[in-house]
């Protein structure tokens, strides 16, 4: 199995997902009753092959909604991005385990204080246009994302950059960069947000020629490339196709695909049809029924990738009953895992029962929760909890959420407890999520970037829990949940600079948050991608990063 | 007196071609306008959240608030719809969150897809359901009318989706005879200049016969299905058309005047159809120029419909907006064109 989790956005609601919600379970359920009565029974032989210096994928890239490294916050943005730009430090997709590696940066010191750390470029690489990758190209970036602050922005800014001080806080000098954080934190984690898409270098020559207006070249970038990468952009074309063309300059070695063309293609059943005919090399989105069904083909391979995305359910503390310890944890206690997971989740997900995903720094794979009625009446009744309470879960309109929801009602009817489902759409329950109105929510999170604290910070992390604080974004807040002593767990494991310390302060964090959160965190995501056999060495992203094409040999 | 009876001074009325083309701007101004609204209104009432598809969930209040402001969603309904309108005057639809670019630009590249698929699929079904529809009536009952009955149901009936797919899995899946999905095969992208975005157009103009030939591949299929749903619903209606004629006092005449059933057929009783069908055949096209998005979605078919879908499903409102007018426009001007006809073949409606 080979584990992928491009730690990013919130699938729940990243634009794909808006509008897969309703499309995908809509064309899914229309081509897998087609598909599955004709290609079931029909087993394709390959008839083509792509050329062998060219990889040709298909994807969903409907995502894609800029190119700009500063800007894009979107799975198949991602791919292309970690493929065009060179990050000063970055995964090596041949040792994902090994964390961040060397990449334009050659080497980094950290301060005595830990505030700052001072790279030093590596000499001799270039950009695409030709121009030598620099110190101050990297000084540029950095400030450039700050300032121009797009939705990814906060992955630096949570370190004290502002547009005001980067002047005195990132700065380049020779061949060296430093940067210096407003207070002490993780060297990990200063070092794992550097290799999100956010800490793409660019040519700032090159960019700043494309400069309208003041904005630092952010409306050219977002359809054209600037990068030192293993490939630079040809074209992309919103919807229909990304092209990239090899650099055979890059610093590793030019890559052996002299081509890659993602090609969008929407259908699960396509994708299966193209890759049996040879016409593709990869297929991103295939589901368990086309996995299934191409599984024994000649010349098919099928990966199994785990993704970040978690899904949950959470109870809202200021619900007078859910707020109590036994029914939280009761509550953990009826829902059916094994029975989703082997039923209508079928290779889909698989049961992860804490906050951060597996193959995470400091992520433990502890699952002690099943399905267990008597034990959940047992706690349930200790806790005084009157027969036939009533309660309100919101789902958003989504397949697998409602059918999720749906067990979760069947299993909770079997300790005495009724529960409504109210689906909408994402406007209407994420506004009574945030506005702490909804008594139960079941959603899914996914993580921003390659860090604990991406999702630390979210369910574990909530330092003011009023109204008025108004902190939206933290899952924590959102179910007005103090998190009994975990924010200053939290607080102290970003600031960690050992890392195997670091980690242990997580299993820690984690242990506890599974006794007393109001969070039920019940599956991971799993994806089954489908390759062509002859395609080696093609990574996916592990668990930490997006695919990589420049190791891929046929 | 004499000016209300019309008499005496009164200006010299206009022309009449005038009159009509003015009349006719007027009901467009004004159709136009309304559908502005009321897209715009739908727009605005739906239950979906533009900002926070800008800003995405996890932004802040403050930042939610800025957004809320800058997109200028504080404003009363009317003023939003002015300014809008203002826009669209202006041939300004706005950028489209999804692509990054100015809606009309996107329309541009994705409408000659859609007008390539739809035309040669109303072409399809011009081609065999006309004839189809015509034997149907004049063999009213014989086994031709029953096969064109089976067709039509067959087109009426069938999910498109399930056609599709089965298209896909037999004739490229299976006997490889066409191209797959796509309006060209991968290696082919990019291969050929942009000028009318219609990729038969322009490999042609290029003179790459190659690319031609592969993209006439990849684009039969889809477009025979959308032909063949063009064909139930034109063949039917022709058949019911003719019909009609062939049980008037007319054509009885015509034949007992000795005249050859062809020329009954089609001089007499075809020919008095013809503003029917134009009426039916403009109807199926206008249809096939929204966008088929079953279709376009199982063939990657980079079209119109699949673009407003997204767009909607992905609370990118500009996108909506822009394409829904221009599928507005698009049945506006084909009603102009079919008006245009009904006076060139009946001089009644002159």
């Amino acid at each position: 199995m080979v584990f992928m989790n491009p730690g990013r956005k919130d699938p729940t609601t990243t634009k794909s997902d808006r509008r897969g919600n309703t499309m995908k379970s809509f064309s899914r359920i229309l081509t897998t009753a087609a598909l599955s009565v004709a290609l079931g029974t029909t087993a394709l032989t390959a008839f083509a092959e792509t050329p062998p210096n060219m990889l040709v994928i298909a994807n969903r890239i409907d995502d894609i909604t800029t190119l700009d490294p500063a800007e894009s916050f979107e799975f198949a943005g991602s791919d292309v991005i970690r493929n065009v730009y060179g990050k000063l430090v970055n995964f090596d997709p041949m040792d994902l385990d090994a964390g961040y590696q060397p990449d334009l940066a050659e080497s980094w010191e950290v301060s005595e204080d830990g505030k700052s750390i001072t790279f030093t470029m590596r000499e001799g690489v270039t950009f695409h246009s030709g121009n030598p990758v620099t110190a101050a190209d990297a000084e540029y970036s950095l400030r450039r994302a700050v300032i121009l602050n797009k939705t990814p922005a906060f992955i630096l800014t949570q370190f004290g950059f502002t547009p005001e001080n980067v002047a005195e806080t990132i700065v380049a000098d020779g061949n060296t960069l430093t940067i210096t954080t407003d207070k002490k934190y993780a060297t990990s984690f200063v070092l794992n947000c550097l290799t999100s898409t956010i800490g793409g270098i660019v040519d700032m020559k090159t960019v700043m020629e494309n400069e309208v207006d003041g904005d630092m070249g952010n409306e050219w970038l977002k359809t054209n490339s600037a990068g030192s990468g293993a490939y630079k952009l040809q074209s992309w074309k919103a919807n229909e196709a990304v092209t990239l063309v090899s650099n055979p300059d890059f610093y590793l070695g030019a890559p052996a695909m002299e081509r890659v063309v993602v090609r969008h293609v929407q259908e699960s059943a396509t994708q299966r049809l193209m890759l049996e005919r040879g016409d593709i090399d990869v297929a991103r989105n295939l589901n368990p029924e086309d996995v299934k069904g191409i599984m024994d083909v000649e010349g098919v391979a099928i990966d199994n990738e785990l993704r970040g995305r978690l899904m949950y359910v959470s109870l809202n503390q200021k619900h007078p009953e859910l707020s109590k310890p036994e029914v939280r944890q009761a509550f953990k206690y009826l829902i059916d895992y094994k029975g989703m997971e082997g039923s209508f989740l079928n290779g889909q997900y698989t049961i992860h029962q804490n906050f951060l995903p597996r193959t995470y720094l400091g992520a433990v794979d502890n699952n002690p929760f099943t399905f267990d009625p008597e034990k959940a009446k047992e706690m349930l009744a200790a806790a005084g909890v009157p027969e036939g309470l009533e309660i309100e879960v919101g789902v958003r309109e989504a397949q697998e959420r409602i059918e999720i929801a749906q067990s979760l009602q069947n299993s909770l009817a079997a300790a005495g407890i009724k529960m409504n489902i109210t689906v909408g759409t994402a406007k209407q329950i994420l506004a009574r999520y945030r506005a702490r109105e909804l008594d139960v929510y079941l959603g899914a999170w996914g993580p921003d970037y390659p860090d604990p604290h991406t999702n630390a910070g979210t369910f574990a992390y909530n330092p003011d829990n009023s109204d008025e604080a108004g902190a939206t974004g933290l899952l924590a807040w959102r179910n007005a949940w103090d998190t009994d002593g975990l924010t200053e767990m939290t607080a102290a494991a970003v600031v960690e600079g050992d890392r195997d310390k670091r980690a242990e302060m997580y299993h820690e964090i984690q242990a506890k948050f599974q006794e007393t959160s109001p969070f039920a965190i019940m599956f991971q995501k799993i994806e089954q991608t489908g390759r062509a056999e002859s395609v080696a060495n093609l990574n996916l992203g592990g668990a930490i990063t997006a695919v990589s094409y420049w190791p891929v040999t046929k | 007196m004499a000016e209300k009876n019309g008499k005496g001074r009164a200006a010299p009325a206009l022309p009449r071609w005038a009159n009509t083309t003015l009349s006719t701007l007027g009901s467009v101004a004004v159709t136009m306008l309304g559908l502005l609204f009321v897209t715009f209104i739908i727009g605005r009432v739906m239950p979906i959240d533009p900002v926070l598809a800008v800003v995405g969930e996890r932004a802040s209040q403050e930042t939610y608030d800025a957004a809320f402001e800058a997109m200028g969603l504080d404003k009363p309904l009317l003023v939003q719809f002015g300014y809008y309108l203002w826009d669209v005057l202006h041939g300004d639809f706005g950028n489209s969150l999804l692509t990054a670019h100015p809606v009309s630009e996107d329309i541009k590249r994705v409408f000659p897809a859609t007008f390539e698929l739809a035309t040669l699929g109303t072409i399809f079904g011009i081609f065999f359901g006309v004839p189809l529809g015509v034997m149907a009536a004049v063999r009213r009952g014989s086994w031709i009318d029953q096969v064109a009955r089976v067709v039509a149901l067959v087109g009426y009936s069938m999910p498109i989706f399930w056609l599709g797919l089965m298209g896909l899995l037999v004739f490229y899946g299976i006997l490889g005879w066409v191209g797959g999905p796509g309006r060209v095969s991968i290696f082919y992208e990019d291969m050929v200049p942009v000028v009318t975005g219609m990729i038969l157009i322009d490999s042609a103009l290029d003179g790459n016969w190659t690319v031609f030939k592969d993209a006439f591949s990849h684009l039969i299929l889809p477009a025979s299905l959308l032909g063949y749903y063009s064909l139930a619903y034109i063949s039917r209606m022709t058949r019911s058309f003719m019909l009609e004629q062939l049980s008037a006092e007319y054509i009885i005449t015509a034949r007992v005047k000795g005249m050859s059933e062809r020329a009954v057929i089609w001089r007499h009783c075809f020919r008095n159809i013809r503003v029917q069908l134009i009426t039916v055949i403009a109807l199926s096209y206008a249809n096939l120029l929204e966008g088929s998005v079953l279709t376009e979605i199982i063939f990657s078919w980079p079209g119109i419909g699949s673009y407003i879908t997204t767009a909607l499903l992905s609370a990118d409102m500009n996108a909506v907006l822009g394409g829904t007018v221009v599928v507005g426009l698009i049945f506006i001007l084909l009603n102009i064109f079919c008006d245009l006809l009904y006076k060139v073949l009946d001089p009644r409606a002159r």
